[in-house]
């Protein structure tokens, strides 16, 4: 054992060993199992990258830009008097992520309120040559949110207006620094909703949502943030401000810049403002929890008889509901299964919608389909059953370190990973879950040990990526890549297609200054 | 033993709605707005269900009295484990109008006429805050009330009820048949299960007329005016304590 601990950090830190494909751990398992859709000068191309995996979620070293001086505080303590914080108690919480995993040394928060602000700050740094790590909620969970080194932390927390909101439209305009929930709650007094729902709605800001594409509870009804957005305001790495913020359903008039910046993680530019088309409130709204043997049939008597009113339909498995049960002392509202469904309807018309619900439930009982479950239609209720998914990422945190995973693959396959996970790390593990997005084909797999533990690490990583890309999944469904996962692209992601993005970013930020070392893979960068 | 009790149940706003006063006053706007069962209700509902599940009683009947809507009220309560319902139809002005006078009046002949010997009710609705129906029907039907439980027992013929005072918990024995109003910590009411939601369509709810229970609904009560409580005026963040003092001598509160 110790031998070969100390045999794998000799291979991590002489660079010459990286081509030896002997060693290379993708090579043992050419996929002959599945169909060969990639070229086989793929697959050694893929070797080399799985070489460096043992090394490759760590922080690379820092790149040569400028450090801070004092008299680039002057200059910032002049643009944003009072809100250029140096003090280290205040940059503490801002250089941790929320699942306290990554920590930066950042010594500059920048508070800016407006758009002209923040393109004053990134016109001086990128002159300067000073990295950015723009920051919404900081509730993201790849490591993409803090700095690694000294980054200068450009947070959006000032930036939380309200523009303009249409009642006839749905179309809401705002900076992106409004918090998610504020803007659920500015709506729904104007009978609309916001089109994504997550269990971070509290802190994070809608330009962090935007800017990572984030999906969510919603997404299978309303459609991602790539449908909904229509329109964005955002500064470039120089200082330029982009106006795309239209309010129009539709306009083909060159090329749609806008996804760009969507889910580029702050990479190519830091999104100021945002123009989101939202939906109606609907006028009734079930919940469902049901208890049940297996998903899949259960998803597709739903979608059947269901249709047009679902939307939503998570899944968790009869682990999750152990640590809500143990670290938060919430109680199972129905018996004992091996997987439960909450499946929420939103309609305009509640008669039409509860008969739906209540053929669809008799159907799945009648067929034991579904063994037990019960329904809400009261708001604390819905909240109550709601809370049972949503609270499944605090009741991990609870249970010591998490390893988390967010994979997209087809919807039969995807609890396979889970069995297949537990039968892998065995003991090694303390809990390994499964709950998602399953109505999105989204699995958010989680392992928990009691401490950080670098074995339990390796005998996940690379292998969890691996056999995603085998039945040819997403190594991130809606995460993001971040810092842990931007050297796993290429399990996703062609070569071809990562070398586009190189050069997309190198055009749009020269310099790099904009969140370096997230995103894209360290040898594009 | 206790052969069959009542449980009346209310049907209301529900709790997590933003109550808006209507334009001219007289009231709060309820059309288009979520109703559902009175959260004590629902504590009184899972009591009798829970001591029928203990055998101590034979039959639950949960009681509603409104418009055609608290129906969904009574089945609610019929998911949960009641055996029957019975819908007091009052709708209109009566319905408006209808109040805990009224309604103990109805529950106080149901009891006679059912020959129920416990009846559970909730302390207080959330809409009216009264905290009288149950006190009302107690001594219209001259039983002994155990108001404010937050445990019940039964021994024997009597029952024993922990109640929630000011001072702390008082234990009270009361002879049956009687009358108890639920507190908020005598139990925590069950999901309705989908089986028993299937179940509950199939169990029979009654429809009787206040009249032919010989009660009058005739108000007592007219309500002069509506009114939202007065808007929480924003405070002010001072920079330092000087500004602090010298807001606070403004203010003539130094």
């Amino acid at each position: 054992m110790a031998i070969f601990e100390r045999f794998t950090r000799l291979k991590s830190a002489s660079r010459f060993l990286q081509y030896t494909t002997a060693l290379c751990p993708a090579h043992s398992w050419a996929p002959t199992r599945g169909p060969l859709l990639r070229p086989a000068g793929w697959i050694q191309h893929r070797c080399v990258h799985g070489e460096r995996s043992e090394a490759s979620s760590a922080a690379p070293p820092r790149r040569p830009f400028s450090q801070v001086t004092p008299a680039d505080l002057d200059f910032f303590r002049q643009l944003l008097p009072g809100r250029a914080i140096t003090d280290p108690d205040v940059l503490e919480s801002s250089n941790v992520d929320w699942l306290k995993s990554v920590k930066g040394n950042s010594e500059v928060l920048l508070r800016p309120k407006t758009t002209d602000e923040v393109s004053r700050i990134l016109s001086y740094c990128n002159q300067r040559n000073l990295a950015v790590s723009p920051q919404g909620g900081n509730t993201g969970l790849v490591g993409g949110s803090v700095p690694v080194f000294d980054e200068i932390i450009l947070s959006t927390a000032l930036m939380n207006q309200i523009l303009t909101f249409d009642s006839i439209s749905g179309i809401l305009t705002c900076q992106a620094g409004c918090v998610l929930e504020s803007l659920s709650q500015y709506l729904e007094e104007q009978d609309f909703i916001m089109p994504l729902d997550l269990g971070a709605k509290g802190s994070c800001h809608i330009g962090g949502n935007v800017s990572t594409n984030a999906g969510g509870l919603r997404l299978l009804r309303y459609g991602s943030l790539r449908g909904t957005v229509l329109g964005l305001e955002v500064v470039l790495a120089d200082g330029r401000v982009l106006n795309c913020l239209a309010t129009l359903r539709k306009d083909n008039t060159g090329y749609d810049l806008k996804q760009l910046f969507i889910g580029s993680e702050g990479t190519l530019g830091v999104i100021t403002a945002v123009s989101i088309l939202c939906p109606r409130k609907p006028k009734s709204v079930n919940v469902a929890f049901l208890g049940m043997l297996q998903y899949f049939l259960t998803f597709q008597a739903c979608r059947g008889m269901l249709g047009e009113i679902l939307s939503a339909f998570e899944f968790l498995d009869a682990s999750c509901m152990n640590l809500l049960e143990k670290h938060l002392k919430l109680t199972n509202p129905i018996t004992e299964s091996p997987f439960y469904i909450v499946i929420e309807t939103a309609g305009s018309n509640a008669a039409h919608d509860e008969e739906k619900l209540h053929n669809f439930l008799e159907k799945v009982m009648t067929s034991s389909l579904v063994t037990d479950g019960t329904v809400a239609t009261e708001e604390a209720k819905i909240k109550a059953l709601w809370s049972m998914r949503e609270r499944i990422t605090e009741a991990l945190r609870h249970d010591g370190y998490t390893y988390k995973y967010d994979i997209s693959l087809s919807v039969e396959k995807i609890y396979d990973l889970v069995t297949h996970m537990r039968e892998r790390l065995g003991d090694r593990a303390q809990n390994v879950v499964g709950y998602g997005h399953i109505g999105d084909g989204n699995l958010h797999l989680n392992i928990t040990s009691p401490s950080k533990d670098p074995a339990l690490l390796a005998a996940i990583e690379p292998y969890v990526y691996e056999w995603t890309s085998q039945y040819q999944g997403s190594i991130s469904a809606e995460h993001g890549l971040g810092l842990k996962k931007r050297n796993y692209i290429y399990y996703s992601k062609t070569p071809e297609a990562v070398t586009l993005m190189g050069n997309i970013k190198a055009m749009l930020d020269p310099k790099g200054i904009l969140n370096p070392y997230k995103t894209l893979p360290d040898d594009i960068c | 033993m206790a052969a069959r009790v009542l449980v009346g149940v209310k049907r209301v706003i529900d709790y997590a709605v933003k109550i808006r006063v209507k334009p001219d006053n007289t009231g709060v706007v309820t059309d288009g707005v979520k109703h559902s069962m009175n959260p004590f209700c629902e504590i009184a509902v899972e009591e009798a269900v829970r001591l029928k599940e203990k055998k101590l009683v034979k039959e639950v009947v949960a009681v509603s009295c409104g418009p055609q809507q608290v129906q969904e009220t009574i089945r609610t309560a019929l998911a949960m484990g009641a055996d029957r319902g019975i819908h007091v139809e009052v709708s209109g002005k009566d319905y408006d109008s209808l109040g805990p006078l009224q309604v103990s009046k109805i529950l106080a002949a149901l009891a006679k006429k059912e020959e129920a010997s416990l009846i559970i009710l909730g302390k207080q609705a959330i809409d009216d805050d009264c905290n009288q129906t149950g006190q009302m029907t107690a001594a219209l039907l001259d039983w002994p009330q155990g108001t404010f439980a937050s445990e019940v027992a039964v021994e024997g013929d009597k029952l024993k009820v922990i109640r929630e005072v000011d001072g702390g918990l008082e234990t009270i024995k009361i002879n049956l048949p009687a009358v108890v109003t639920a507190d908020l910590r005598l139990n925590t009411p069950r999901y309705a299960t989908l089986p028993n939601i299937m179940k509950a369509k199939k169990k029979k709810i009654t429809n009787v007329k206040p009249g032919d229970l010989g009660v009058d609904l005739t108000s007592r009560l007219e309500v002069l005016r509506v009114d939202e409580p007065p808007q929480r005026q924003a405070g002010v963040k001072v920079e330092t304590v000087e500004d602090l003092v010298g807001k606070l001598k403004e203010a003539g509160r130094i």
